[in-house]
């Protein structure tokens, strides 16, 4: 048996969050996840809630009120929230902007989204303050189309906005996004090369928009291209426009957050699926719950006990396969947890693609703890919580909501397991 | 707006278009509509089956017989329709042996190549068959791409002179006394190419005769003229995998029954299907039993379909017809067979020949015996060529596959793309410019989709149909938007995010029938990647600016947190 005091099973933003949030309070962490983080698929924006009943959302704080019982910030609290915020401004420092109410940004596809934490590189593209926007398209990138996004972008937002799709130098036509980030990092012929062919376009506009390909460092790719503007007469702040995956502002925030967590002695191993469990009575009587006393990994076949004191679930929803799904059943793969469903799967969705689908609700239901419940609304395991996507109640892809959520259920998790190592 | 034609077609399936072709390659003027894309309807729904006659051998020889000469005329003239993967009629232990010597019996006396193989030798062509089967018969069942076929047949009528209109649906025929003249047509979006957002219009076709071959719809347009077409619609469920768990045609030889088949496909395998009247053709329930009936049934022959990924369901109607009276309760039992009802003979009313019953596969000698008819009566004496003729995409098959470099795509990329572009594959593949895949999943690049735009206007689900883009396991989910820019900017925004919400609901309506285990996980994929990191999924025309920060009016932002 390893001994830890609190074992964190997942890697994404709830798991590190809440793996940092229990380490900064004092206690000994180990995180297992089975594969790479899943944040390099996510854009790198921290949406925390930005549409409530069809309608954006301009102050969360405000609009949270409001939600249902079910939504899991109406269980942990705007507290939590707050405080899983403070960590992730700690951790991200100037790297990340955004303030309390929630900045538009521009999307590849021509909408503005609602986000209240985004990449400094992101920043000078908000919408909104009607500066003139040049948006920069790469012919091999069939994911963005500069012209057609900033024709609807044109549509909503004040100030004007014109595309330009250009062909990158020395890319073949297949080139991932990593290929364009190491060449625009590394090669300044590159970088002049692209100036020269882009200047010509900028034609007045304040700023210029590329898809999101500007490496680990940013900052010096955009001073970078912003004094090529500078020389060839065209003064412009450069930004990044979010994309889909593979996603580099999302592996961004993967590697800062590894970082972080290595720095503040957390344990990480990876490649890890737990594939067991044991648990206990936690007292003599009927009344006293079950608590977890040991996990189970597979490591390369053989199986790797932990004993751990508090245990952290965050791993994921039915993307990252923390919950799982049957013909017949939704049921979540680790500790068997309830997971409200309907009892048909034809009532797990809608016919609207966009409809108000009951599947991306599903996860399990926590207390104000973090703790998961049973089907009676009773604490499952006294040692357990749950964090992130795992937890269920709140459709938080319409509600552009997940990640402040992984941010509040991860920091309540840390932070209540490490008190209770303390308490014990 | 009114236009002349000697010949009409209605409906733009495998049989509309096959006649269009045959009538336009004998020379006559001839006008196709149909109501929404061509294969549209059945066509558009079938398990891909190119019959080798097997599954009729025993209980309708002459359609047997008509299956394995056709199978052969479209080897020839559809090669890049076409895969000839071979088929098997397994007999479980629970099936009669008695049945599996008439079936063979039978291919025998249809002259359909049939070849008895042990339960070993099977599982030596098809590994995954159970490991309980008894023995099977091997026949030259294919697979065909119902899409490609229809629009290579839509495009050689055009090559030899006709008018091909999609998106046109008939609303009334046009009649002078007992006479059909011609039919009223309601454009989607004005006449030629779909365009979204252009304003419908009305034409009326006038026509010296009026070919109905609207399929499962042909009762309706009877009606229009008077006379009564007694289809009888029946639905059949199709069940698509993730992967091709079988190479072969697989068949359980057992005398009928529902899913007892599974089908490669391109990327995928089918399984098929049932078997259930309808009242409505467009309208009929979807039922997860039925799904389920597929799985389960279908994994008594191939056990691995049971825990295998499934990306989508559709549903098909075929427009069953008997002649009145016949009194067939089960739509089992009713015949394959075709049926050209003269209604000049039959109910006084000239102008007007309706073709209904038959299947895919023989659908270009369906074609050819009405386009007789209708030469007959025309006094049109020229003989049908459309066995000897390749269609378009088919030309110089073998020439081509030595004569064509990889286009600078990586060679699975390539290899897929000359598949299904057969002969236009240089024409459309040889470009200077930038030529990325936008659908990796089915390895459809940049070039393949703005060729099947020129085809199809701002309609992607035809380009979806021409190019196989969001077919696979993603269901779209990380190519239906890379499809839809590639309209703009010939086509303004607007279009292009009508044209995207169009393909995003067809695509989600199939995806729907297969939430649960991978494929729930990949819609909640999908649903995150559209609406949380490109917020699609609400109509944001009016935002009140004031109310978000915004990098230069942290004023206005009040947060604590704001390092600007």
């Amino acid at each position: 048996m390893i001994g830890t005091e609190v074992l964190v099973v997942g890697g994404g933003l709830a798991g590190s969050v809440a793996a940092l949030s229990a380490a900064r309070d004092g206690a000994r962490v180990t995180l297992v996840s089975k594969s790479e983080s899943t944040l390099r698929q996510a854009s790198g924006l921290v949406d925390v809630l930005g549409r409530v009943d069809g309608d954006l959302v301009a102050d969360p704080f405000a609009a949270i009120e409001d939600l249902p019982e079910s939504h899991p910030y109406s269980v942990v609290g705007t507290e939590a929230l707050r405080e899983g915020l403070a960590l992730f401004d700690d951790v991200t420092g100037d790297r990340y902007r955004g303030g309390d109410r929630n900045a538009l940004v521009p999307t590849t596809q021509g909408t503005v989204k609602p986000t209240l934490r985004y990449p400094a590189s992101v920043a000078p593209g908000i919408a909104g303050d009607g500066h003139e926007t040049l948006l920069v398209g790469i012919s091999t990138d069939p994911d963005f189309d500069a012209k057609r996004a900033a024709d609807t972008l044109a549509g909503t937002v004040p100030g004007e906005v014109r595309g330009v799709t250009v062909r990158f130098p020395r890319l073949r036509d297949d080139a991932k996004r990593t290929r364009y980030a190491k060449l625009l990092t590394e090669d300044a012929e590159f970088r002049d090369a692209l100036v020269e062919k882009i200047a010509p376009k900028v034609d007045g506009a304040d700023r210029v928009g590329f898809p999101a390909v500007f490496g680990e460092d940013p900052a010096f790719v955009r001073a970078e291209l912003e004094a090529g503007f500078d020389a060839a007469g065209e003064p412009v702040s450069v930004f990044e426009v979010p994309t889909g995956p593979p996603s580099i502002p999302g592996t961004r925030l993967r590697d800062l957050l590894r970082h972080e967590l290595e720095a503040a002695g957390v344990e990480l191993v990876t490649g890890v699926p737990v594939v067991d469990f044991e648990a206990e009575s936690a007292g003599s009587g009927d009344e006293d719950g079950e608590r977890v006393t040991s996990i189970v990994v597979d490591r390369n076949g053989a199986r790797v006990p932990y004993a751990p004191e508090q245990v952290v679930l965050a791993t994921g929803g039915l993307v990252g396969e923390g919950i799982d799904s049957e013909r017949d059943r939704v049921y979540e793969p680790v500790f068997d947890l309830h997971v409200p469903h309907p009892e048909d799967r034809y009532d797990w969705s809608e016919e609207p693609a966009f409809g108000d689908h009951a599947f991306a609700r599903f996860g399990v239901r926590i207390d104000d703890d973090a703790r998961p419940l049973d089907a009676d609304g009773a604490v499952a395991y006294e040692n357990l919580r749950a964090a992130g996507a795992v937890v269920g109640g709140a459709d938080t892809a319409t509600g552009k909501a997940a990640s402040g959520v992984s941010l509040a259920t991860g920091s309540r998790a840390g932070t209540r397991a490490a008190t209770a190592v303390t308490q014990s | 707006m009114a236009t002349t034609t000697e010949v009409l077609v209605i409906g733009g399936g495998s049989t509309g278009a096959g006649i269009a072709r045959d009538l336009a390659m004998r020379g006559v003027d001839v006008t196709l509509v149909e109501q929404g894309n061509l294969t549209h309807g059945t066509t558009g729904r079938m398990h891909g089956l190119l019959h080798s006659g097997g599954r009729y051998a025993v209980a309708d020889q002459a359609s047997a017989r008509e299956c394995i000469e056709e199978n052969r005329v479209l080897r020839d003239i559809a090669g890049h329709c076409v895969e000839m993967t071979g088929g098997l009629f397994v007999k479980r232990p629970e099936d009669t042996d008695e049945y599996f010597q008439e079936k063979l019996q039978g291919c025998r006396e249809c002259g359909i190549p049939a070849e008895v193989l042990s339960a070993a030798e099977a599982r030596e062509v098809e590994p995954y068959l159970a490991t309980d089967i008894d023995k099977a018969i091997e026949v030259p069942d294919g697979a065909v791409d119902p899409f490609r076929l229809v629009v290579a047949n839509a495009v050689s009528a055009e090559e030899h002179g006709a008018r091909i209109e999609t998106h046109a649906e008939v609303v009334d025929l046009l009649t002078d006394g007992d006479e059909v003249t011609g039919a009223r047509v309601q454009h989607d979006s004005g006449p030629g190419k779909r365009e979204h957002g252009l304003p419908g219009e009305t034409e009326d076709i006038h026509a010296e005769h009026v070919v109905n071959a609207a399929g499962a719809w042909s009762g309706q347009l009877g009606e229009m003229a008077g006379v009564d077409v007694e289809v009888r619609p029946s639905k059949g469920v199709m069940v698509v995998m993730n992967v091709r768990q079988v190479d072969t045609v697989v068949n359980r030889c057992k005398p009928k029954g529902d899913a007892d088949i599974v089908v490669p496909h391109e990327t995928t395998a089918i399984l098929g299907t049932t078997d259930e009247e309808v009242e409505d053709p467009e309208d009929y329930p979807e039922e997860g039993w039925e799904v389920d009936h597929m799985i389960d049934e279908l994994s008594e022959l191939v056990p691995i379909l049971s825990d295998a990924r499934t990306i989508r369901s559709f549903w098909g109607v075929r427009p069953l017809y008997e002649p009145p009276d016949t009194g067939t309760t089960d739509p089992t039992d009713i015949t394959r067979d075709f049926f050209l009802l003269d209604h000049a003979d039959r109910d006084g009313v000239d102008g007007l020949t309706t073709v209904v019953g038959g299947k895919f596969t023989t659908y270009r000698m369906m074609a050819e015996d009405v386009t007789d008819h209708v030469c007959d009566l025309l006094g049109v004496r020229a003989s049908c060529t459309t066995a000897d003729e390749p269609l378009p995409g088919s030309e110089n098959l073998d020439r081509l596959e030595s004569a064509m470099d990889d286009y600078g795509l990586r060679s699975p990329v390539a290899r897929r793309s000359k598949e299904r572009l057969g002969s236009y594959a240089p024409e459309v593949l040889g470009t200077d410019e930038p030529n990325p895949v936008l659908c990796e999943c089915e390895a459809v690049t940049r070039a393949e989709v703005q060729h099947a735009i020129g085809q199809a206007g701002t309609d992607l689900n035809a380009v979806r149909l021409r190019t196989r883009a969001s077919m696979g396991n993603c269901q779209g989910g990380f190519c239906c938007h890379r499809v839809a820019n590639e309209l703009h900017p010939e086509y303004d925004a607007e279009t292009a995010d009508a044209s995207l919400d169009e393909l995003w609901q067809e695509r989600w309506k199939g995806h729907r029938h297969a939430l649960w285990g991978e494929q729930l996980s990949q819609a909640m994929l999908n649903h995150t990647l559209h609406a949380t990191t490109w917020n699609r999924d609400g109509d944001d025309a009016d935002v009140d600016w004031d109310a978000f920060a915004g990098p230069t009016r942290t004023a206005t932002d009040g947060g604590s947190h704001d390092r600007d």
